[in-house]
């Protein structure tokens, strides 16, 4: 019994930090322009696609990764000028609509391009190790490492780079950072691209984990929502934080439910979290 | 403010469009008969969720639990009870549909904004996990199959046909129309109407804002709920899937198209997707989503308004 639990710990630890990448783009993305991106579970799934492909041209898993995380950056950027841009300045709620419609669009394109049938991306490193009972793939592991190094290089471009400082400045005050002459539009474009990208790259790591298919997208946006709300909308740390709790839980609840209704935990865990704190649970004062 | 009498405009409309609804079975074929009834049905759902979305601006992507939950709740009531009734069904349907509609209230509206439709979300997802599993009761992935029920009023019994079912959903829907006008139209409308223009002025004047939310989430999944017992009588079938985020989905496309805020923009709405996606699929066969979520998008971004956008002021007159 306790060696199941300590599996499925390190199974939540790995879910948590992939859905942690997947979370912080799209807090990031609600933190500086206030649009909740509907579609971001659909970049994900698409990230996830454009690794099968790249990697059944390139064939070397790493490549692909760089070419998901590239190719969702850009399409990502796209998708801001085209369908958000427009938007600057309404209600929070038409982007949310917007953005609904881009996800309907991703999502039958990948089902047109790709097909109903569900793909598997081959693990790039085979290797097992022993774990109590059972060989615990290697590559877990390292997909835990990976999502956890992107996340401190982004926290790094937060801190010190021009642009990383730029983002955190229009976050703060938008018409103030505007007056000191950084190029906000710009910003938006670029914070939208990199939220696309980390989606994307999560995707493409997950895609050895769980098989691709188009469905995909709809299963991680509502586990990346209820963590940005656990975690505290637009708060980055927050958000890593929740990520890797809701993903404890749900690995813990499924030693005793089935895994379908394991999702109910995470369900519940959002409703007493904004019934008793709906600023998030992981942000010291609520504004 | 002093109250005019309806426009004499409007009510013309109102009795050509009923009229035409009403002749539609008679000289539709049978393809197209089925379609007008079900986007009446449609509609009805559309027209619930425009009360929250278009009267009170809060919106619900959730509006599938309602619905699945007044389906289901009309056929377990005609599955386990003998005989059969169709009065008894839609009322276990329309309660199945208020209760999960209290809860969803009691805890959606505590919440603004992007906050309330990811609660929507989250609850109509919990609804859908419990259907899917509980297979004992709900059929599981199968759902549940039964037999039409007859029409039955004071000892008065009617075996439905395609074209007396087409004519009972129109009742109700212009029924279930005419109630949700006058309620936009009364003091509580107004009260709604001015959260959607300003909450915080509103909660200063001193209304109990959450309240006023409450009920009107509560009626809006009423009227889903009746929508949902429609469906199931229509269709003589409750399925899971009709509780997932597809259904809550093509209710924001079809208020947003349509025209929020004006109760038959929805309608309109959902008329207009069901013959894109006939017009659609000949050409993108299953995909036929990709030019209707393309038509979506610059919907939202050049006609925030809708369809019938125009025409919101003599529509809510």
């Amino acid at each position: 019994m306790l060696e199941q639990v300590a599996i499925q710990l390190l199974n939540g630890l790995v879910n948590g930090m992939i859905l942690a990448l997947v979370a912080s783009g799209l807090t990031l993305i609600f933190g500086i322009m206030d649009v909740v991106n509907f579609a971001h579970g659909d970049l994900y799934m698409l990230g996830a696609y454009v690794g099968t492909t790249a990697l059944a041209v390139t064939g070397s898993f790493w490549l692909a990764l760089l070419a998901a995380s590239v190719a969702i950056f850009w399409l990502g950027v796209a998708i801001q000028l085209v369908a958000l841009r427009p938007l600057l300045g309404r209600d929070p709620l038409t982007t949310i609509l917007a953005t609904f419609g881009v996800s309907l669009v991703l999502q039958n394109y990948a089902l047109w391009q790709y097909g109903p049938a569900g793909r598997r991306i081959t693990e790039p490193v085979a290797g097992h190790f022993r774990l109590f009972y059972l060989d615990y793939p290697w590559y877990r592991v390292i997909v835990a490492v990976l999502a956890a190094a992107i996340l401190a290089a982004l926290w790094l471009f937060l801190k010190h780079a021009t642009w990383g400082i730029w983002i955190r400045a229009v976050t703060q005050d938008r018409v103030m950072a505007a007056a000191m002459g950084i190029p906000v539009p710009l910003v938006h474009t670029a914070v939208f691209g990199l939220g696309a990208a980390m989606a994307g790259a999560s995707g493409c790591l997950s895609g050895p984990l769980v098989g691709v298919d188009q469905t995909l997208g709809l299963g991680i946006i509502l586990k990346a929502f209820i963590v940005v709300v656990v975690g505290g909308m637009g708060n980055l740390v927050g958000s890593v934080l929740a990520a890797i709790f809701i993903s404890l839980l749900e690995a813990l609840a499924s030693l005793w439910v089935s895994p379908a209704q394991a999702v109910i935990v995470s369900f519940v865990l959002l409703i007493v979290t904004l019934l008793g704190r709906p600023t998030g649970l992981f942000v010291p004062t609520p504004k | 403010m002093t109250r005019t009498r309806p426009p004499l405009g409007y009510w013309t409309g109102f009795g050509l469009v009923l009229l035409a609804l009403a002749v539609a079975p008679l000289v539709l074929p049978e393809f197209w008969r089925r379609f007008v009834t079900e986007i009446l049905i449609w509609g009805l759902l559309a027209m619930s969720s425009d009360l929250l979305l278009g009267y009170t601006g809060i919106v619900s992507f959730g509006h599938s639990a309602f619905f699945g939950l007044g389906m289901y709740g009309a056929a377990m009531a005609l599955l386990r009870l003998h005989p059969a009734s169709l009065v008894l069904a839609t009322g276990a349907g329309l309660a199945a549909a208020a209760i999960v509609a209290a809860v969803v209230a009691y805890f959606s509206t505590r919440l603004r904004d992007i906050y309330f439709a990811i609660t929507t979300l989250v609850f109509s997802q919990i609804f859908y996990v419990v259907i899917f599993t509980w297979t004992e009761v709900t059929g599981g992935e199968n759902g549940l199959a039964f037999r039409q029920p007859p029409l039955t009023l004071f000892g008065w019994t009617h075996r439905f046909t395609p074209t007396t079912l087409h004519w009972f959903v129109l009742g109700a829907v212009t029924l279930s129309y005419l109630v949700l006008r006058r309620v936009t139209q009364s003091p509580f409308g107004m009260v709604l109407q001015s959260i959607r223009e300003n909450e915080s002025r509103t909660l200063a004047i001193g209304y109990d804002v959450k309240r006023y939310k409450i009920v009107a989430v509560l009626l809006s999944g009423l009227f889903a709920g009746m929508a949902g017992v429609l469906y199931a009588v229509q269709n003589k079938f409750a399925a899971p899937n009709f509780v997932f985020f597809d259904v809550s989905a093509n209710v924001v496309i079809f208020n947003v198209l349509g025209g929020p805020g004006t109760l038959v923009g929805p309608v309109l709405g959902a008329a207009v997707f069901f013959v894109l996606r006939e017009l659609f699929s000949r050409y993108f066969t299953e995909y036929y989503l990709i030019p209707v979520g393309v038509i979506f998008t610059l919907t939202v971004i050049f006609l925030p308004q809708g369809l019938l956008g125009a025409l919101r002021r003599p529509l809510n007159q």
